[in-house]
């Protein structure tokens, strides 16, 4: 596994991400497949902006009340027979579940996608506690035995290609013949139905995440398509299901409202294959199902976010939408933001969890397009929230000198109106004049990070005030 | 202070609120009482024969396979002929449920067994609780009637659904199970099923029958 963070590195790994030819490769699928299918999903249902507006209002509601309903989810799970444990922090969360599994002698784990668990980083805790955490989602398999974390919140290797993961199970599956055929993507996928399929029934303990818990009913609900979720709770004694404290809903009808949303804005389906609401352990009339249930409730920063300018980011009910539709992340992929969360919703989400200090280079890695809010199930304002930080990088004086002090300048003389009318007057002729019979400069002095990658255009001779000021005069003349 | 009592005061301490405060708890308890339906796509809400065709529309999109059957007495021979069809051997698994042990199972030529799956079964056949128009989705209940692994283990899952349990969005669905479970009331297990198993975790291309079952076959009874 990667150490993580390397979210520090952002520049660097940007650099190598930009020039990896594979990687680039199988970005051109983000780029094309995600946006297409969100949009028909959306085309399809009139009613969709309106459902945004709701699951927007709804998130803004439970997190108004957000201590409230967590005293009466805990109350419902207890009483349908399950348990709850709190975390205040990522190695508490993974000492509960691992301290859960070494007092009922288990060996290992069955996983469901959970970006939680990446995020406390549970395989690893178990692993040290020598308990084999085996990732059923084919994507988290795939990148589980590359030594590898996800790249994409929903698509976890959605940086690899077909040959990559032929590759990756002819390394690991050394026990099937040789000479098999993997040239398919379905035989691929054959191969790992059958390898997981053993360690599913294999498996003492099953670790699931929860995309919403239910207040009303002490439910907690996944949604996947492979089925592998599922099968991690059903078939083990013991299911774990480890969320955040901001997952909860109210009603089963209010959990409708977000699926309505959910699975439009991630892969462009009207409703994921499978959507399993599940409510303690199994009962009396049962023939199969956990015998235990328990709930891990994880806050690891969340409950210092609420109130806060950051607080319209625990709306987020992980689609990766705003990361699908991210010119930044279609450039440089999930990995070379360094941590858990990648993308719009990971830069303004991983400073919280992190620290700004290390995670500074996310926020600033944006060109403010938008499209991440336009398309935004809970409409979070990433743009503004990533703003924000920069606020505060600034503030804490974290930002590099340079920049500092180049800010500085620009507010000296934008407090003198006159003197920057002069100023930048000045400047576009000068450039103008320097780039003359070109139209674009291929490098300039003090802005490298702007030309290394690109041309930077030449002004056509005079400021914007200027040439407002003339378009006026000579609009006044005409009437 | 345990976990427990800390996270809970960071909440309230972020949120400006104390842990007392009536009127908050009065608008938490007023929501989970009432359990408002939201909006509701117009596509699902038609009468019964608009909710049967709008079903089959969504179901068929999502790679379901549809039947329709006048009377539930030919469910068997119907299933037969899906297992022939696929070269499948006609044996299957299913729950304790009497309105399927009741069939003309025998008569149709389908050898049947009963109870939950370890994994070795091709085929399950399930007694649907219920479909949803909207997105031709499937929802089952687990119990002795419908283990949760026929939902699951078999890579054929076949499933009875009466036209009349046909409704037009979850909601219906949940209001069934306040009817059946009582208020704020679950089974272990309630599945949404809206097609078969699938993953496009290898270069983005679909593929059917993931982890879950290759087939989902729908036997519509419409008597």
């Amino acid at each position: 596994m990667t150490a993580y963070p390397t979210s520090p590195q952002f520049k660097n790994n940007s650099r190598a991400a930009l020039a990896d030819g594979q990687l680039q490769k199988a970005l051109g699928n983000v780029r094309t497949n995600f946006i297409a299918k969100r949009a028909g999903a959306a085309q399809r249902l009139p009613e969709f902006d309106a459902l945004r507006d709701q699951a927007r209002d709804l998130r803004d509601h439970v997190l108004a009340h957000l201590d409230v309903y967590l005293e009466v989810y805990e109350r419902k799970v207890i009483e349908s027979g399950g348990h709850v444990h709190w975390a205040r922090d990522a190695q508490e969360a993974s000492r509960i579940i691992v301290d859960l599994a070494l007092a009922r002698g288990a060996r290992s784990v069955a996983k469901g996608k959970s970006m939680v668990s990446e995020e406390i980083g549970l395989n690893a805790a178990l692993e040290r506690a020598g308990i084999k955490a085996v990732e059923t989602d084919l994507g988290e398999y795939i990148i589980q035995l590359r030594g590898e974390a996800p790249s994409h919140i929903i698509a976890p290797a959605v940086h690899l290609n077909q040959e990559d993961v032929e590759a990756e199970f002819r390394r690991v599956h050394t026990w099937l013949p040789q000479d098999r055929d993997l040239n398919q993507p379905e035989s691929l996928l054959a191969e790992a139905r059958a390898e997981l399929r053993a360690k599913f029934l294999a498996a003492d303990i099953g670790v699931t995440g929860a995309n919403f818990l239910v207040a009303e009913t002490g439910t907690s609900i996944i949604v996947t398509n492979e089925g592998n979720g599922d099968l991690s709770q059903i078939l083990p004694k013991v299911h774990i299901v480890v969320a955040s404290i901001e997952k909860i809903v109210p009603t089963l009808e209010d959990a409708v409202g977000l699926l309505r949303v959910l699975a439009r804005s991630a892969t462009g389906q009207d409703m994921s294959v499978y959507t399993t609401l599940s409510t303690g352990p199994r009962r009396v009339d049962d023939r199969d199902g956990p015998q235990e249930y328990h709930v891990v409730l994880v806050d690891n920063g969340r409950s210092s976010m609420l109130g806060s300018e950051f607080e319209e980011m625990l709306r987020c009910i992980r689609c990766g939408a705003c990361m699908n539709h991210c010119p930044v992340y279609h450039a440089v992929g999930g990995h070379a933001y360094g941590w858990v969360y990648p993308g719009p919703m990971g830069a303004v989400l991983t400073p919280a969890l992190i620290g700004i200090d290390k995670a500074g280079h996310l926020p600033n890695a944006s060109t403010f397009c938008g499209r991440c809010e336009s398309v935004c199930p809970v409409r979070i304002p990433l743009p503004k929230l990533m703003r924000h930080w920069r606020e505060r990088e600034f503030e804490r004086h974290l930002s590099p000198a340079v920049s500092r002090a180049g800010l500085g300048l620009w507010a000296f003389f934008a407090r003198r109106p006159a003197l920057y009318r002069f100023a930048t007057g000045l400047a576009m002729r000068a450039l103008a004049w320097a780039a003359r019979g070109r139209g674009r400069f291929s490098s300039l002095p003090l802005a490298g990070g702007w030309t290394d990658k690109r041309d930077m255009p030449a002004p056509q001779g005079d400021t914007f005030q200027a040439q407002w000021k003339a378009q006026q005069a000579k609009q006044r003349k005409r009437t | 202070m345990s976990a427990r009592d800390d996270i809970l005061a960071n909440i309230r301490r972020s949120l400006g609120v104390s842990g007392t405060d009536a009127p908050r708890r009065a608008s938490v308890e007023a929501r989970l009482a009432a359990h408002k339906r939201g909006i509701a796509p117009q596509r699902g809400q038609g009468d019964l024969a608009g909710r049967l065709a709008m079903f089959i529309e969504q179901a068929q999109a999502v790679a379901t396979s549809i039947a329709r059957v006048s009377n539930i007495a030919d469910a068997p021979a119907q299933i037969a002929a899906f297992l022939h069809e696929h070269d499948l051997p006609a044996r299957v698994i299913m729950g304790e449920d009497a309105r399927l042990r009741d069939l003309p199972w025998e008569e149709a030529g389908v050898a049947v067994s009963y109870g939950r799956s370890f994994g070795d079964d091709l085929n399950s056949v399930s007694f649907a609780e219920a479909g949803i128009a909207e997105t031709g989705t499937l929802a089952f209940v687990s119990g002795a009637h419908n283990p949760t692994t026929l939902n699951f283990l078999p890579d054929n899952h076949i499933v009875i659904l009466r036209a009349i349990d046909i409704e037009a969005d979850y909601e219906a669905v949940w209001a069934r199970l306040r009817d059946r479970f009582g208020a704020g009331l679950m089974p272990r297990t309630v599945n949404l099923v809206t097609g078969p198993s699938r993953s496009a975790d290898i270069e983005q291309k679909l593929l059917l029958g993931a982890h879950g079952p290759r087939r989902l076959h729908v036997a519509i009874i419409e008597a």
